[in-house]
């Protein structure tokens, strides 16, 4: 069995996010990448069906620069056998991106993919559903509970939605697309660290999967939100409801 | 001129609030420049659902409905909205941002080949095309954006956009033909564990009540901040680490992965305010923080903040609201 895990780098989660003076992009300096934490949770999903199933080969691949090798270095860390970096200096939207991936599928032709809901980053909750589109495929999106049924056929999974847990079963090949609440990825350990160095980690660029993909998305500015006005702290109860009744008017 | 399609949002023929706020992004679109919208109900015995949605100014409610539709199935339901758009060319496509309305829109998006943005909270046209500002980093940037492409599919915050008012007119209500024969069959629907609640929906609600680590059980959850909430007429909320601990279930989260609200009033209780939380809150009206910890980040953004502990502060509150 073969899983393709798709990974994306990220600021840090915790980073407070400083925007450049001129709105360009987001202040960089001194930030520290991680992997998108979504994407961790779905590489240690496929490492626990390794270590439960045995014969399974994880492949963790991202898209990017060549900054992105730390994160794929991570991705073998933890136990994935091989790494692809799909190197490009674009910077691709989400549509791009799925079509990437969809090379990056009929290169490898997994049983499935297991990926991230969103990246921290953008917050858009796209590439996984639009991958499954583009190859004719199922998805289950935000799962938090994941089981291989009929012989690896398929996959019951949990969904977090917004009423609640919902229950799918998705024939594979399929994407699945992990929640917060999937499992808490390992950490890496320095052996896993040293046993990375000699993992297969491949580069290859767009030409090399025949693509030519664009962005369709510009983005022309970035700003902060409007910030709130500075609130003040009250002693008691009956401070906090006078002022709820009487101030702000919300009661 | 756009030609919109708005994607409505119902839970087994409940209409979802969060549609109207979809409804006045079209509404905008058009006054800004030119157009129509039609409304797409899918679902199975969804009349009742478009009668409701006739008194917004849509050309059309367009009703899909048939017993495979009864449950919304990502494939399925996705396969609908691409071919409806398909067919009636609309340039814009879009659904109030919600876990429906992600599973499905990006994937009808990719059928279509068409490119999507995700939770965009304004919109305005610069001759030509359109302005989108949308949000990311956890809520802490907007994004100014532009989407070249003929057709476009959008998610749109229903925080940001205040719901479209009932006009006079009666838009015709038209059933979409479904042949069930080729809608994909990839993905079967197995149920859902959704605990019954005469409670508002904390995105429906005009107060929240939400708690954090500090309460211990659910017992104490239901006691101090279902007490808390019922006093207001409110709805209840939850930290992350709350839902994580098994002592509320994952429908009640609130922050940047679950629910997206902007009450008149949000009282939170007991949650230290990490950035992933916020991300859910930032916009309501007043913040009022409950907390132990003097140096806790929520403080930061709330307007009113009591420093001490829920156990004893919530019951005295609650006992006053009373009076």
């Amino acid at each position: 069995m073969k899983i393709l895990v798709p990974l994306k780098r990220v600021p840090d989660p915790d980073t407070r996010i400083r925007i450049k003076s001129d709105g360009s992009g987001v202040d960089l300096d001194g930030v520290k990448f991680a992997v998108n934490p979504f994407d961790a949770i779905a590489l240690e999903e496929a490492l626990r069906i390794k270590e439960q199933l045995g014969e399974v080969e994880v492949v963790v691949a991202t898209v990017g620069g060549e900054e992105c090798v730390e994160q794929l270095r991570v991705g073998l860390a933890m136990g994935a056998d091989r790494a692809l970096l799909v190197k490009t200096a674009d910077s691709l939207d989400w549509l791009a991106i799925a079509k990437v991936l969809v090379a990056v599928y009929r290169r490898e032709n997994p049983e499935f993919v297991l990926m991230g809901k969103q990246a921290i980053d953008d917050d858009s909750n796209q590439v996984g559903q639009m991958l499954a589109a583009l190859l004719g495929i199922g998805q289950a999106t935000f799962v938090s509970k994941l089981e291989l049924i009929e012989n690896n056929h398929k996959a019951r999974c949990g969904r977090e939605t917004d009423a609640g847990i919902e229950t799918v079963t998705v024939k594979l090949p399929a994407i699945i697309t992990s929640d917060l609440r999937l499992n808490e990825p390992r950490y890496v350990s320095l052996p896993g660290i040293m046993k990375a160095k000699k993992k297969p980690l491949e580069e290859m660029g767009l030409p090399d999967l025949g693509l030519t993909v664009a962005s369709r998305t510009q983005v022309l500015k970035l700003e902060p939100p409007a910030p709130r006005k500075a609130g003040l702290r009250v002693k008691t109860v009956d401070e906090l409801l006078d002022k709820l009744k009487n101030d702000a008017r919300v009661l | 001129m756009a030609d919109i399609l708005v994607i409505a949002e119902h839970d087994n023929g409940q209409l979802k609030q969060a549609t109207l706020a979809a409804v006045a992004f079209a509404h905008k679109v058009v006054a800004d420049g030119g157009g129509s919208f039609n409304i797409l109900v899918i679902g199975e015995s969804v009349g009742g659902t478009a009668e409701l949605l006739r008194p917004y100014g849509a050309s059309n409610v367009l009703v899909a409905d048939h017993a495979e539709l009864r449950h919304p199935i990502g494939d399925k339901y996705a396969q609908i909205i691409a071919d409806v758009a398909g067919q009636r060319g609309a340039t814009m496509t879009v659904g109030a941002a919600s876990t429906f309305s992600k599973d499905i829109l990006p994937r009808a998006a990719a059928l279509l080949d068409a490119g999507m943005l995700s939770d965009v909270i304004d919109v305005h046209r610069a001759g030509d095309e359109f302005i989108f500002k949308r949000v990311m980093f956890a809520g802490n940037v907007i994004a100014t954006v532009k989407l070249d492409g003929a057709v476009k599919f959008l998610t749109v915050r229903a925080t940001a956009f205040a719901h479209a008012p009932k006009g006079t007119e009666s838009s015709p209500v038209v059933g979409v033909p479904v042949d069930a024969g080729k809608l994909p069959s990839f993905i079967e629907y197995g149920g859902r564990e959704a605990k019954e609640t005469s409670r508002p929906d904390s995105t429906e609600a005009r107060v929240v009540v939400s708690g954090g680590r500090a309460i211990k059980n659910a017992e104490d959850f239901e006691r101090l901040i279902g007490g808390l909430a019922d006093a207001l007429g409110g709805a209840v909320g939850s930290s992350r680490a709350l839902v994580d601990a098994g002592v509320t279930p994952n429908s009640l989260q609130v922050g940047q992965t679950g629910k997206v609200v902007a009450p008149d009033l949000y009282i939170a209780v007991g949650i230290s305010g990490a950035i992933q939380h916020l991300a859910g809150m930032k916009d309501t009206k007043v913040i009022v923080a409950i907390n132990k910890d003097l140096d806790a980040p929520i403080f930061e953004v709330a307007d009113f903040g009591l420093v001490g502990d829920a156990y004893q502060l919530i019951p005295e509150l609650v006992e006053k609201l009373k009076k």
